[in-house]
């Protein structure tokens, strides 16, 4: 009569193999989307090699929903490249050309002013406040090619969080249900 | 194994496949396009030529710019970005770029063209060094692909000296 109570057991023991497999299964997907992020940030120098523009700023050359991909080396910055850069109080990174540039003989510093080439005034009212010029610690990277449209998908999720939850929950569930 | 989510992945990862294969040979088939632009930029005259307050030199004059930069177009090109920058030396920086006048050229059509205009942007110094001072001008344009790689070249024309006197 033993072998009535060993039967659940083993049952058992595939449900646990198959919740285990799924696991590793899910964490590969995480690793390695991990993985070529970062393999991407020591290619390009860039903190952030990837951005999609959220403003319209740059009309027409770059529009909502635009991805751009992000290059960042020791060469000096100069007029007419178009920079990502971060400003202090502000969350969201700013697309923007650079129009004037000064390069400091004895510290071989850029100061950079930059403008939205769809912006009627150039950036000084955006920098922090009594900041006049952009310095190389607040610049993320140049923009050294685009795909149109790719990443609508963000400003959509970032309008609407809700798309963002409902999408992430299908996800999980489609890859802990999936067989194979 | 033939379910509706396995065959919706098949096509979905088969039409992206295709779209990212077509946007490289859209981005590379630009690389066999060599283009010939020209351009000419005159300083006409010197409007203004003060020390502001703060103590730096401004200067506002009136430029005549005429270029072809038609051969810049391809199928894959949206716009080309040009721009006109003084570009010059000061005893504190080893480069000044200030950019005088920019536009965006949308189509072929448009890329040849002249214009007279006084500058756009502010031609401020960082310092009081613009007296006399000889900086040369220069026509850089970025190139906006459809889609891909972008690319930037210039053009550097002559000189100009600035007056010796403010005025």
């Amino acid at each position: 009569m033993d072998w009535i109570g060993e039967i659940p057991e083993s049952l058992k023991s595939i449900k646990i193999r198959r919740i285990l497999s799924q696991a590793i299964s899910f964490g590969l997907i995480v690793t390695s989307a991990l993985m070529i992020w970062k393999a991407l940030m020591c290619w390009t120098g860039s903190e952030s090699p990837v951005v999609v523009v959220l403003t319209g700023s740059m009309e027409p050359g770059f529009a909502r929903g635009d991805i751009l991909f992000l290059h960042m080396n020791k060469d000096p910055i100069r007029a007419g490249e178009i920079v990502v850069y971060n400003v202090e109080g502000r969350d969201i990174p700013i697309v923007h050309r650079v129009i004037k540039v000064h390069e400091a003989r004895d510290t071989g510093e850029d100061y950079i002013l930059t403008k939205g080439d769809n912006n009627d005034y150039d950036d000084i009212g955006l920098y922090a406040k009594d900041q006049l010029w952009l310095q190389r610690h607040h610049i993320m990277g140049k923009v050294i090619g685009f795909l149109p449209y790719v990443g609508y998908g963000t400003i959509i999720m970032t309008d609407l969080p809700i798309i963002k939850y409902i999408l992430t929950g299908a996800l999980v569930l489609l890859i802990l249900t999936s067989k194979d | 194994m033939h379910s509706f989510g396995y065959r919706a992945n098949a096509l979905v990862t088969f039409a992206v496949t295709i779209l990212a294969i077509m946007c490289t040979m859209a981005s590379f088939s630009d690389n066999f396009n060599s283009p010939s632009p020209t351009a000419r930029v005159q300083v006409l005259s010197i409007n203004r030529f003060q020390k502001q307050i703060h103590g730096n030199d401004e200067v506002t004059m009136t430029l005549n710019i005429s270029m072809d930069l038609q051969s810049l177009f391809t199928w894959n090109t949206k716009q080309v970005f040009v721009f006109v920058a003084a570009e010059y030396e000061t005893p504190k920086n080893s480069l000044n770029q200030i950019s005088l006048w920019d536009g965006i050229i949308p189509s072929k059509e448009n890329a040849k063209f002249s214009i007279h205009t006084s500058n756009k942007y502010r031609f401020i110094d960082q310092g009081s060094n613009l007296r006399g001072k000889e900086f040369n001008l220069t026509l850089h344009w970025h190139v906006m692909p459809k889609t891909g790689k972008m690319s930037a070249d210039k053009i550097v024309m002559t000189g100009y000296r600035l007056p010796v006197d403010y005025r």
